[in-house]
């Protein structure tokens, strides 16, 4: 299910501001990969790049080749919607959808982009809210609305509403920054779960999450203030953390700089 | 005021010298005293003037004692307050005052016989008589209004907020602000000279159904629009991040999140129109038979009933007037009070 993200000389603008320049990389299926650098440097630009959300930024433009397996999201005649089921994202900040309940929220995915079989949401429910972690903690609500939750629910509840439409890629936008401890472990092992079935992309500020849960990891900077973002290196984790190839790199990761 | 209650000021303490909790009523029924004294000595029987001067007493009065027991700046924190609440009455007062001008007078001739029967048969000067047409003709003419202004007014908004970018979301939005300071008296003269002057469509409901639209369509693309922007941008970017098109996005996250306050808004555009008139005489012209057809021959409306009975000047049409102005105001308190409870029935659940 799925599938390998190439991307190929990508350029990224806001209007005319150039906010990431020329990245190219290559994202394995079933891995989980962190991106990580100081902020500013584009990791949230590159990683809307991947679902065709850069665009719904006023002024947001890009150029370039986004390979999902041997299709190009920015080639002639692709529907953008089409490509945000197939690429899942999960925000920063949980953002259950205020005015539905928990069970609403998981469906709302399949229900209002209009693809699902009546008899089988409940199960499909059940299933990503089992997968979120969740399930336990939200049986006997389910009716309840979703926003009385606690953040790191709502941040879980979010994962299994993107999961609930069998995205082939998840995007994760430091999707524990806003969480305690425990309930960033919890995501932590979630995603560690998820990578059997997503091609996962995490941005996080946090090394060591990076190094927890990541398989690769890319390292992205910018020369100054102003300047676009570049990806300076992507390999192991392993090898990022241990031995990279690119001084830079270490600098950032030891807490020389950024 | 007795002092003994007291507790003394202290210099090297948290604790400063605090005046007892019943001091601003102390001092309210003080300075009301004092104002009424003052007004019976100098012989002002205005109940206007022993307000002011009780509430002037009172400002200075809770600022002097504060000030001396206090010190200077609870005395100031004090003031403050105080003239919140004098602003507070000043305002609420009137309003008080007119519906309970209103009722009084409204309840005179206002019952089941008034609501349900015309004038048809009776002459202004005679008892009797009722508001049943003029009740159907506001009915229907606000109703049409509504139907059109309503979805107008809020895909408008919809534009606005969520496609609207550069020139044409520009010259939009410069007209619904100009359109919104028109005064309803040219609404109803360009209806009367583009419908029933050049296309020559005689008076009618609907005529004044038409200038009410210019009416209540800035007001609701106005109300709709804030309200739209109130919508956090996450959930939009939320809800396109799951594969669901911009236009369901729209009708079924960004609309029932804001559906409460776009109800409110056009509950209270629909109360504002209720009661305009000028419009209503220009182009409805008033009958008083009734006639269930907007769309052909004069119409009454309750707010020209009013003004009609009201210069008709005899005790009887005079009864009429304020029971029609009463059936008025609670029509539109009962649409507010259906607005609160909308929004609050619809607003975004919390809680567990
Ligand atoms: N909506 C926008 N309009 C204009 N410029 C933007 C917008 N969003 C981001 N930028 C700019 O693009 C650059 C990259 O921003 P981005 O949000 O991708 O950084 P980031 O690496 O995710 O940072 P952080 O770690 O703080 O989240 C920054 O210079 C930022 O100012
Ligand atoms: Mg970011």
């Amino acid at each position: 299910m799925a599938k390998r993200i190439d991307v190929s000389g990508l350029n990224a603008y806001y209007s005319n501001f150039l906010a990431i320049e020329d990245i190219s990389m290559t994202v394995e299926p079933r891995s989980v990969t962190a991106f990580i650098g100081p902020s500013g440097c584009g990791k949230s630009t590159f990683l809307r790049t991947l679902n065709r959300m850069h665009e719904v930024t006023p002024g947001g433009r890009v150029e370039g080749k986004v390979m999902l397996d041997d299709e190009n999201l920015y080639g002639a005649g692709i529907d953008p919607v089409a490509v945000r089921r197939e690429v899942g994202m999960v925000f920063q900040r949980p953002n259950p959808f205020p005015t539905m309940s928990i069970y609403d929220n998981v469906a709302a995915g399949l229900r209002l982009a209009g693809k699902y079989k009546k008899s089988e949401l409940d199960g499909i429910v059940e299933k990503s809210l089992k997968g979120a972690n969740l399930w336990n903690e939200v049986k006997d609500r389910l009716n309840k609305p979703g926003s009385g939750l606690s953040g790191g629910q709502q941040q879980r509840l979010c994962i299994a509403r993107a999961i609930a439409v069998e995205p082939k890629v998840l995007l994760m936008d430091e999707p524990c920054s806003a969480l305690d401890p425990i309930s960033t472990l919890a995501i932590e092992d979630l995603i560690g779960e998820l990578k059997e079935q997503f091609t996962i992309v995490i941005v996080t500020h946090n090394m060591q999450q990076a190094a927890r849960v990541s398989d690769r990891t890319a390292f992205f900077n910018l020369a100054a203030v102003g300047q676009p973002g570049k990806l300076i290196e992507i390999d192991d984790t392993e090898r990022i953390f241990s031995n990279p190839s690119v001084q830079a790199t270490e600098d950032y990761i030891s807490g020389r700089f950024g | 005021m007795s002092h003994a209650t007291v507790t003394p000021k202290s210099a090297n303490s948290l604790h400063g010298a605090r005046l007892p909790k019943w001091f601003p009523w102390a001092v309210a029924a003080a300075s009301v005293a004092l104002g009424l004294g003052i007004s019976t000595v100098a012989g002002l029987d205005s109940s206007i003037q022993w307000a002011l001067i009780a509430s002037l007493l009172f400002i200075v009065g809770s600022y002097a004692v504060a000030a001396a027991v206090e010190g200077k700046r609870q005395a100031k924190d004090r003031t403050a307050t105080s003239l919140v609440w004098v602003a507070f009455l000043m305002a609420v007062i009137p309003l008080a005052s007119l519906i309970w001008e209103t009722v009084k007078q409204g309840v005179k001739v206002l019952d089941g016989f008034f609501l349900t029967h015309s004038m048809g048969v009776v002459a202004d000067q005679e008892p009797g008589g009722g508001i049943y047409h003029a009740v159907l003709g506001t009915l229907e003419q606000v109703g049409i209004a509504a139907l059109i202004s309503v979805p107008l007014g809020i895909l408008t908004a919809i534009y606005l907020v969520e496609y609207g970018r550069g020139k044409l979301a520009q010259a939009v939005t410069f007209f619904v602000d100009v359109m919104t300071g028109i005064p309803s008296i040219v609404a109803g003269l360009f209806i009367l000279s583009l419908w029933i002057i050049m296309l020559d469509m005689g008076y009618s409901g609907f005529a004044g159904s038409l200038a009410l639209c210019i009416l209540m369509i800035p007001i609701v693309v106005r109300s709709t629009e804030e309200m739209l922007k109130l919508v956090p941008n996450e959930l939009r970017e939320a809800s396109l991040a799951l594969g669901i098109p911009k236009w369901r996005t729209i009708l079924k996250v960004v609309l029932p999140t804001s559906i409460g306050g776009i109800v409110n808004g056009v509950m209270l555009a629909i109360a504002r129109i209720t009661g305009e008139t000028a419009p209503v005489l220009l182009l409805v012209w008033g009958t008083s038979t009734i006639n269930a057809n907007p769309f052909d021959g004069p119409q009454a409306s309750l707010p020209m009933y009013i003004y009609l009975q009201y210069s008709n000047g005899s005790e009887a049409a005079y009864d009429r007037a304020w029971a029609a102005a009463l059936t008025l105001i609670a029509f539109i308190m009962i649409l507010n009070l259906a607005a609160r409870g909308i929004a609050r029935w619809k607003a975004p659940k919390t809680g567990r």
